[in-house]
């Protein structure tokens, strides 16, 4: 046991930080919208899933097929950042579409949040369905309800070597391109004046209409950026793992959020550290009881967390982020 | 189940403003004298055991056996869903991992029945035990949290439940447990593949189930319970146990959905992990709330109607559920209260703070019936 650790640790925390970064990025729109609108947004894993059929679309497109593509770097590069932006406006468009169809109306009538929660529940189901059915198989000519295969654009070589741990070079782009989106985020929303109304009807909606700002603009909003980083997850997710099928949203949705409370929902910052720290216990557990079991210490954890800290590890703070 | 097709059609369009359509027949009901109450109790009974009539059947159901249709998914989903209702509809607590207390009541029937012969009875009887046990194990520790992290600390239960079964290899593991015994012979019927017995078994657990719960409800407990509901910080003032009575309400919602898995299994003979998905919490779930959460009519038409309308509508095969997500979403936006709304639960909804809270950004305004509930 004590062997497996050492022989494993450097190489688990590794992929524990590449999967923890896509965690992060997916669950700061649940994050977002719970802090604005107090409503889990089920339907998000759905809008994660659209990002990675996005992403796999355009690979599929550009390789002509599922087979292996060498790039020079800058082609790498360009092709990474195509899909990046491609999924993240689908996604974002997605998500503003379903906010318009399943969440608006209800907002309208006052609905309670359990009566949008079963909304986006249907929405959910919805989409899974139209791309299981019919969306994925247009898209690479094969039955939608099995797993599809990307093409592999990025080398996934060892770059260099941590202990016994191996980086690989697409680690490195998953890692950093997750931090560089998170810091984006962090600063559009504590700096600019569409992150203050975000925070304003966060903190209180009544008060900011006073103030003049718009609930519906900023809601559309919200679900836009949380949709998009989604995308960006989607996008590298398909370039990581290189594949998806269309109840991929389910479970890293599920660990997406469990990452956003870890954090202390409503909190960006939380989700990040959330997101890390959900990736980092899930493989380093898996070195003792097999991966089998990976998922059962995500939520025990999960339940300890809350039980010692019920707000999360940083507590819930979208109000409250720097002004 | 009968009655409330009956008021379902009775009443035609459902109507988009505030009145509701069963207004009439509520006032009647609520007026009505015992014995034509008693009438309709009896009406009711009767309409149930001739249910699965083959001319009944050739209607509702033509491409299935309607009587194992009226077994699953029929009548589990109604016994869920009033378990359910307890906790989501009077308690007012959000539980997306039912469908734990499901399978562990299943997997008592199969594991004692298989390998140490236990009979049904004795099952059912530890099945709930077992049920309400992981509910208290599972709720203490976690009531105390706000709702929207005992949703995902239940639908994380749901989850290990399932998982454990599928890695433990000693309770059959991801290939399931197979013959899996029958009910022991009574009043000289005989628990084999004819469907008709189950059902009436069924039908027994139901009625038990719905004469418990009402019961409940109008006792000390379901006023309690609908303080915690309304004003958790309030009731607590007022000198009700909120964390005892949430404990409670876990439980009693764990021990049906417990009774629930023991019935399905003796009829289903084989069960296995993937019968226990997310997904069925979230149908149950939505069966609540389609029905008007807090109203046992309107859940058990709501249970009838998410089991039965993908039965009816299997000629769409794989755009059933495609389409159960549309109408779900559809339902939602025009009756966000529900298909037949308990009266007091809307008469809070209008207040504008219900059990779940509105949801954060909704400013009252000219069109919008409730007030905003301002995040504290």
């Amino acid at each position: 046991m004590l062997q497996d650790l050492q022989a494993q640790f450097l190489g688990s925390t590794i992929g524990g930080l590449v999967a923890g970064s896509i965690y992060a990025l997916i669950a700061l729109g649940y994050t977002m919208v719970y802090g604005v609108l107090r409503l889990i947004n089920f339907a998000h894993s759905e809008i994660f899933m659209i990002g990675t059929v996005t992403s796999l679309f355009i690979l599929i497109t550009i390789a002509g097929g599922t087979a292996p593509i060498t790039l020079g770097v800058f082609g790498m590069i360009a092709v990474l950042l195509l899909i990046i932006i491609a999924s993240a406006a689908v996604s974002g468009g997605a998500a503003v579409l379903l906010e318009q169809v399943a969440y608006r109306p209800l907002r309208k009538k006052g609905a309670t949040r359990l009566a949008a929660l079963i909304s986006a529940i249907g929405a959910s189901l919805f989409l899974q369905e139209l791309f299981g059915l019919e969306i994925i198989e247009w898209i690479t000519d094969k039955s939608g309800r099995v797993q599809q295969n990307a093409p592999r654009f990025i080398p996934h070589d060892p770059l260099f070597h941590i202990g016994n741990g191996v980086v690989r070079t697409d680690h490195v782009f998953v890692v950093v391109g997750a931090v560089i989106m998170m810091v984006v985020l962090d600063q559009l929303v504590s700096r600019t004046r569409i992150g203050r109304g975000i925070r304003a009807t966060a903190q209180d909606p009544e008060a900011a209409v006073l103030m003049g700002v718009s609930i519906d603009k900023i809601v559309r909003l919200t679900f836009l950026l949380g949709g998009a980083m989604a995308g960006v997850a989607a996008a590298l997710y398909v370039m990581e793992y290189e594949n998806t099928d269309y109840r991929i949203g389910f479970l890293l949705g599920i660990k997406a959020f469990t990452a956003a409370v870890l954090g202390g929902i409503g909190n960006l910052r939380g989700a990040l550290l959330g997101g890390i720290v959900l990736g980092l216990v899930e493989n380093w557990s898996s070195i003792f009881f097999g991966s089998a079991w990976k998922d059962v210490t995500a939520f025990v954890v999960l339940v300890l967390v809350l039980m010692f800290r019920p707000t999360g590890i940083l507590g819930e703070s979208l109000q409250r982020a720097r002004a | 189940m009968k009655g409330n097709e009956e008021v379902s059609t009775e009443n035609g369009k459902p109507a988009r403003s505030g009145f509701h359509p069963v207004d009439g027949l509520r006032d009647w009901w609520a007026r009505a004298p015992h014995w034509q109450r008693y009438g309709v109790y009896l009406a009711l009974i009767i309409g149930a055991l001739i249910l699965p009539a083959p001319a009944i059947g050739s209607v509702m159901s033509p491409d299935s056996d309607w009587t194992t249709v009226l077994i699953f998914p029929v009548g589990v989903y109604i016994l869920l869903a009033i378990g359910l209702n307890i906790v989501v509809g009077h308690a007012g607590m959000l539980d997306l991992g039912f469908v734990a207390f499901f399978a562990i009541g299943a997997y008592t029937l199969a594991v004692m029945g298989t390998q140490y012969g236990w009979s049904f009875w004795g099952c059912l009887v530890l099945g709930i035990f077992l049920a309400a046990m992981s509910g208290v194990i599972l709720g203490a520790p976690t009531l105390r949290l706000r709702g929207d992290y005992l949703a995902i600390v239940t639908l994380g239960f749901g989850e290990i439940v399932r998982i454990t079964a599928t890695n433990t290899d000693s309770i059959g593991g991801a290939r399931g447990i197979t013959n899996i015994p029958h009910p022991d012979p009574m009043f000289g019927t005989e628990f084999l593949l004819d469907p008709a017995p189950y059902y009436y078994l069924i039908l027994a657990a139901i009625v038990v189930a719905i004469v418990f719960s009402v019961r409940l409800h109008r006792s000390r407990v379901g006023r309690a319970w609908a303080a915690i509901r309304e004003d958790e910080d309030a009731a607590e003032l007022m000198g009700v146990p909120t964390f005892k009575f949430k404990l409670l309400a876990f439980a009693i919602g764990a021990m049906l959905g417990g009774m629930a898995g023991v019935v399905y299994a003796s009829k289903a003979v084989f069960i296995e992990p993937n019968n226990f998905p997310f997904i069925l919490s979230a149908t149950i779930l939505a069966a609540v709330v389609l029905g008007g959460a807090g109203n046992l009519p309107g859940v058990i038409l709501g249970a009838f109607l998410v089991a039965w309308l993908p039965e009816r509508f299997r000629f769409l095969s794989e755009y059933r559920i495609l389409i159960f997500g549309g109408v779900l979403v559809l339902m939602m936006a025009l009756r966000p209260e529900g298909l037949l709304p308990s009266r007091q639960r809307k008469a809070e909804l209008h207040e504008g703070t219900g059990g779940m809270g509105a949801m954060g950004a909704e400013v009252a305004g000219p069109d919008s019936e409730a007030s905003s509930e301002v995040t504290k």
